[in-house]
């Protein structure tokens, strides 16, 4: 056992934990923050993007000294079929601002810069150590966490879990649920390594300029899911992921799909000559607003992925990640200077504070999403083989006069999926947004 | 008993992948471990402190983000760590690299108490060389004992120990006496976790961190690359074979036809294996 | 010497470095290699290396010497002809009782006392276990420059060694030189070169040297020596065929098949690294980079992916044949001929196949 006695430990060494482990030794508070993997980073994706904004708030000037890829200038949607896709795409010289507020970056390296930050700040950070309990006293109240190690355990007045999307630590300790499949993704991601040169002119960038591409369609076999591609400065992020209760369903492989995705006539040419370097897996949980758990208790608090703060449709995570570590944090340093207790009613200020800002408002407003794009697999199917050949069809020139075309694909569309049905689906849509 | 235990930080090598185009080493994002060999040396040297009492420090060269890896060694369960780091050291071969460690080796015996026994790897997976341990001991006039298999028995009273080593075609049982350097052979033993405990006091352990100067050393000329006797004159990448392997067809074929058809091929590609192994089978 | 077709620039800022040898080191002439000779036997490593520095003093148009150090002097003058058939000119031989045994401290001496006698431009050793504990020490005595691990050798006209070996697990290779000290030192490990053919009756000049060292200035005592044979272990280097598995064999008893191969071959067999990380096979059948280097005229490698670390240790075998189950696995950029298959299947039929055979041909005979 460790003899001295904590204000606060952290569970997890990610965005979260990193957050809510900064904040605290910031403003002193003595923090011990335990990390399974070999390093801050070790066991997390490689290839990602960063929102600036989030970050902002707790290193302002992070873009400093931080491990950043490329600014993101432009954001292509593709919606595909087999042989070809429907673009949109967004690029604007106003990205390249003084302060840019997308980046690519790896997380390896990232989440170990994060950590050096934490560790300046004054935590104490043990990596190689997995927090397997929480420790409560006789009225339940939580007082420490044990470890895998020998004599392994350590107690503090609160303990923040900022263990990732399969904490086991919190489902165990009976805090939240267990997972369920069809409220969390499979991605499955590669890197692929490319000259700089080559990935500037294949992707029309420069200097640091970077591009993302989104892509949903039938790359993903009908089932609930997108893929997606990232430029970093010398690699390529390409990755794809489902909602895993469609994999077990389907009996498909994400591998499959990736392999699939990246054979693609579209995407091949983007990777063509590239060294593939690690291949890698991790789970997201997509459930939205009705899978949140409860976030605090007493003597604990829940941060990040395992609170399942990920906006699934604007692929936000990290960001929320990282401002639900920072206000867990805040909310603990503020009742330390009270001197009040880390009890459930004092630490219900966390929720409160959250649902103020656009990580709650955020997941409220798309709450219908998740089970919508679930249960409506004609979006992943359907809906984009009539684009694309819709696309096709108008886009050819081969003497049908324009109103005959205009028909064929409003028939297209008809045929593929009844008028009601087409309505339905734009109303469900629309509603979901809302 | 004071023992001092060298070990290096050397990145990953089972994630370093040269780049394609520019053949050049990516060392972006590949990360540095202990090298795996010192391990077996440093578990070796806290296994005899547990046994008769003292301590065990840990010495590295390298540059300040080796401090790394002696964090590492402290949560094992090492009592004290001892960076060297001057960029006058960089580009050390194993000549200067040898004499950098000797002179610390030297320091810390003034510092903290003589060693006993210094252990280092059996040879790193960078540099690959294993030189370094029998440099240094050459250089402190330390007995040396490499690929040590097993310590049979250490006796303080008559500064004696006794070891197998592993030799070529065979084991010999070495006796001499201490002060001694000791390179350990892989698999002897694994390295124990380190407790929660030895973790914490690592984390915010003081490392022990000495220029070229605080480490005595006066000569500069006999540091990294002023220091060092060899030149790598290039670095380039192993020619990829032209040809890839000549596919022996197996559509639809039973194991045992396909096993046919490779014999087949064998031997016609290598007519003297067929013969040798005519003889072979003869002869028995 | 292996020539990349694009060398990038070393990272070693000195590459450019200047070749200023000084007056006292221009007299250090002649190509050396230590003669492995412990309990009467040569290392074919020895031999080995005689064969390429042959090359190297031709080139340099100076002579070839053999260092012999033991204590039985009728052992040293047969192991001394033995050299003189594989090429060496002439042979050095330091006979002294304290030298029966490998012992740091007498080779040490007695080899730097020869070197600083009769200076040597270059001194090759076996990257054995006895070359490594000797060649550092005596590098480092003489403060010169030493490569381990040499794979390939050259020289210039200046008489300038080129030593060319793996660096970076096997990913990369570099060329290191000692410009400016001699003598110019290397270790090369077995079986990277082929053996010279041996000329029978080829004689060369014996130049003995004394040691003067009594054995109680000796701090090291040789207890014992238990010899390999005596404990079963593996002869992987010089084997003429090596039958080896990989993780993709999944277990320990599936290994057996390997085993089973390499019966009816007569051959030896060994394995990939991460089998001797979970205990299939002992560490002395490992074969690769950390490993030993095999040459044999047969590899059959089963469920073996052909990772870096492993081709270097394997490439000098005359045919490779691959057996895995991913057309795409590595091993097929460098095997000869290649089996996309199940190798559990395929081993026992091949094992069986060639028992036919063999048995067949023994009729035959
Ligand atoms: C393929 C993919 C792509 C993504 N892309 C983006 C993107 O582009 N932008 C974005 O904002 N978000 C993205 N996300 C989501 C984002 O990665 C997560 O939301 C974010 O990492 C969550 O941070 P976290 O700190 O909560 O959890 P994690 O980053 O998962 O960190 C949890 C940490 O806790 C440690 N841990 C777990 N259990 C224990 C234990 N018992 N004891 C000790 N330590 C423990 C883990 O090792 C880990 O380091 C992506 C996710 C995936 C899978
Ligand atoms: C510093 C360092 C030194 C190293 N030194 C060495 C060394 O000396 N020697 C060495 O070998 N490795 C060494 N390695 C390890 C090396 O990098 C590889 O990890 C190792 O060689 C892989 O072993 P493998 O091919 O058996 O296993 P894997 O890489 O797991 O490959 C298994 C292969 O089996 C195939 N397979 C699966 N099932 C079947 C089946 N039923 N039939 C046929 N094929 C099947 C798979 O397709 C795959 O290609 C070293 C690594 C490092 C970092
Ligand atoms: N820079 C260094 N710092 C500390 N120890 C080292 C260093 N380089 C080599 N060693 C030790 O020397 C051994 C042999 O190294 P090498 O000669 O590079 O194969 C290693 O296993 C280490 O124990």
């Amino acid at each position: 056992m460790i003899e001295e006695r904590f204000d606060a430990i952290v569970v997890g060494a990610g965005p979260s934990g990193n957050a809510a482990a900064y904040t605290m030794a910031k403003a002193g508070l003595k923090v011990l923050q335990l990390e399974r993997g070999e390093y801050p980073g070790s066991k997390n994706v490689q290839g990602a993007i960063l929102y600036a904004d989030a970050l902002e708030k707790i290193i302002p000037d992070f873009r400093e000294d931080a491990p950043l890829e490329r600014h993101i200038i432009e954001q292509r949607l593709w919606t595909m079929d087999e042989k070809s896709y429907v673009g949109m795409h967004y690029r604007s010289e106003d990205f390249n601002e003084e302060r840019p507020n997308r980046y690519t970056i790896l997380r390896a390296q990232f989440d170990k810069w994060f950590s050096s930050k934490v560790r300046e700040a004054g935590a104490i950070l043990l990596c190689e150590t997995t927090v397997t309990e929480l420790i409560r006293d006789g009225a339940g109240k939580v007082t420490g966490v044990r470890t895998d190690r020998d004599g392994g355990t350590a107690l503090a007045d609160i303990v923040i879990l900022g263990e990732g999307v399969n904490g086991l630590v919190g489902q165990r300790s009976g805090l939240r649920p267990e997972l369920q499949p069809d409220s969390v993704a499979l991605a499955v991601k590669e890197m692929h390594f490319l000259p700089r040169e080559v990935i500037e002119s294949r992707f029309n960038l420069k200097g640091n300029e970077g591009v993302v591409i989104e892509a949903m369609g039938t790359i993903t076999d009908g089932m609930t899911g997108t893929g997606f591609l990232y430029t970093n400065q010398e690699s390529v992020s390409v990755g794809i992921g489902c909602i895993v209760s469609d994999f077990a369903e389907s009996g498909k492989t994400a591998y499959g799909l990736l392999e699939a995705f990246k054979n693609h006539p579209s995407i091949k040419p983007l990777l063509e000559n590239s060294e593939c370097k690690e291949y890698a897996a991790h789970l997201i949980p997509e459930g939205g607003y009705h899978s949140i758990p409860e976030l605090y208790g007493d003597g604990w608090l829940v941060v990040g992925d395992a609170g399942q703060f990920v906006n699934a449709v604007h692929r936000e995570g990290s960001n929320l990640a990282m401002t639900t570590g920072r206000i867990a944090g805040e909310t603990v340093i503020a009742l330390k200077h009270r001197g009040a207790a880390m009890s459930k009613a004092n630490l219900a200020a966390y929720k409160r504070t959250l649902d103020e800002t656009f990580v709650m408002k955020d997941l409220k407003k798309y709450k219908r999403i998740p089970a919508l794009l679930h249960r409506n697999k004609q979006l992943f199917g359907l809906y984009p083989r009539l684009l694309t050949a819709a696309a096709q069809t108008w886009f050819r020139v081969d003497g049908v006069d324009k109103r005959s075309k205009e028909n064929a694909i409003l028939r297209s569309f008809r045929k593929g999926r009844t008028l009601s049905g087409l309505i339905g689906d734009a109303f469900k849509l629309a509603r979901a947004w809302r | 008993m004071h023992i001092v235990v060298c070990l290096k930080q050397v990145p990953d090598s089972a994630q370093i992948r040269v780049h394609p185009v520019t053949n050049t080493i990516m060392r972006q994002g590949v990360p540095t471990i202990i090298n795996p060999y010192d391990l077996f040396a440093l578990e070796e040297a806290m296994r005899l402190r547990d046994l008769i009492g003292g301590e065990v420090t840990v010495l590295t060269m390298g540059p300040p983000m080796a401090e790394d890896s002696l964090r590492k060694a402290l949560t094992f369960g090492a009592d004290r760590a001892v960076l060297l780091t001057d960029r006058f050291f960089a580009g050390s071969d194993t000549l200067a690299t040898s004499f950098a460690l000797a002179s610390a080796l030297t320091k810390i015996g003034q510092e903290f108490g003589v060693p006993s026994i210094v252990f280092t790897g059996k040879q790193t997976i960078d540099g690959d060389t294993a030189q370094v341990g029998p440099g240094i001991a050459k250089r402190l006039g330390l007995n040396q004992l490499t690929y040590v298999a097993r310590i049979v028995e250490l006796d303080r009273d008559a500064n004696k120990i006794i070891v197998e080593r592993r030799a070529e075609g065979g084991v010999q049982v070495l006796e001499t006496r201490l002060p001694v350097l000791i390179t350990m052979l892989e698999g002897v033993n694994e390295i124990r976790r380190g407790s929660l405990e030895s973790a914490y006091r690592a984390a915010s352990a003081k490392i022990v961190t000495w220029n070229a100067a605080a480490a005595g050393i006066t000569d500069l000329t006999k540091c990294g690359l002023k220091g060092s006797p060899t030149i790598v004159k290039k670095v380039f990448a192993p020619t990829p074979r032209a040809e890839k392997a000549h596919q022996v067809p197996t559509d639809g074929l039973a194991p045992e036809a396909l096993a046919d058809a490779v014999i087949a091929e064998i031997f016609s590609r290598q007519p003297s294996v067929e013969s040798d192994l005519v003889r072979f089978s003869a002869g028995q | 010497m292996t020539d990349a077709p694009k060398a990038a620039p070393a990272t070693n800022s000195r590459a450019g470095t200047k070749k200023e040898l000084s007056e006292h080191f221009k007299t250090y002439k002649h190509v050396w290699v230590f003669i492995e000779c412990e309990y009467g036997v040569i290392h074919p490593v020895s031999l080995e290396l005689l064969g390429e520095a042959r090359k190297l003093a031709d080139k340099r148009g100076v002579s070839l010497a053999g260092v012999i150090l033991g204590s039985d002097a009728n052992l040293i003058a047969a192991a001394a002809t033995v050299c003189f058939e594989h090429g060496a000119d002439l042979v050095y031989t330091v006979t002294d009782p304290t030298l029966a045994h490998y012992r740091n401290e007498a080779f040490t001496k007695g080899m730097t006392d020869v070197v600083n006698t009769y200076k040597p431009e270059i001194l090759l050793l076996g990257a054995t276990t006895l070359g490594r504990d000797l060649a550092g020490s005596v590098a480092t005595t003489l403060l010169t420059g030493l490569t381990a691990d040499s794979t390939a050798l050259a020289i210039d006209d200046e008489g300038s060694l080129a030593a060319t070996r793996p660096t970076f697990g096997g990913s990369l290779l570099c060329t290191i030189m000692t410009l400016n000290y001699r003598p110019q030192m290397a270790t090369v490990r077995p079986r990277v070169f082929g053996m010279p053919p041996r000329e029978p009756g080829r004689r060369g000049e014996i130049i003995a040297h004394p040691l003067n060292l009594a054995e109680d200035d000796i701090v090291t005592k040789v207890l014992q020596f238990v010899a390999d044979r005596d404990s079963n272990q593996s002869q992987l280097a010089y084997a003429d065929i090596v039958v080896a598995g990989g993780l993709g064999l999944r277990s320990a008893e599936n290994f057996e098949l390997v085993k089973a191969l390499a019966s009816v071959l007569g051959a030896e067999y060994g394995g990939s690294r991460p089998l001797v990380q979970k205990g299939w096979i002992t560490a002395d059948r490992q074969i690769g980079q950390t490993g030993k280097t095999i040459r044999p005229k047969l590899y059959i490698a089963a469920g073996i992916s052909g990772a870096i670390q492993h081709r270097v240790g394997v490439e000098g075998a005359d045919t490779i044949v691959a057996i895995n189950t991913d057309p795409n696995a590595q091993i097929f950029e460098f095997a000869h001929l290649g089996i996309v298959a199940d190798a559990i299947k395929l081993l026992p039929a091949l094992t069986e196949a060639f028992r036919k055979r063999l048995s067949v041909n023994r009729l035959a005979s």
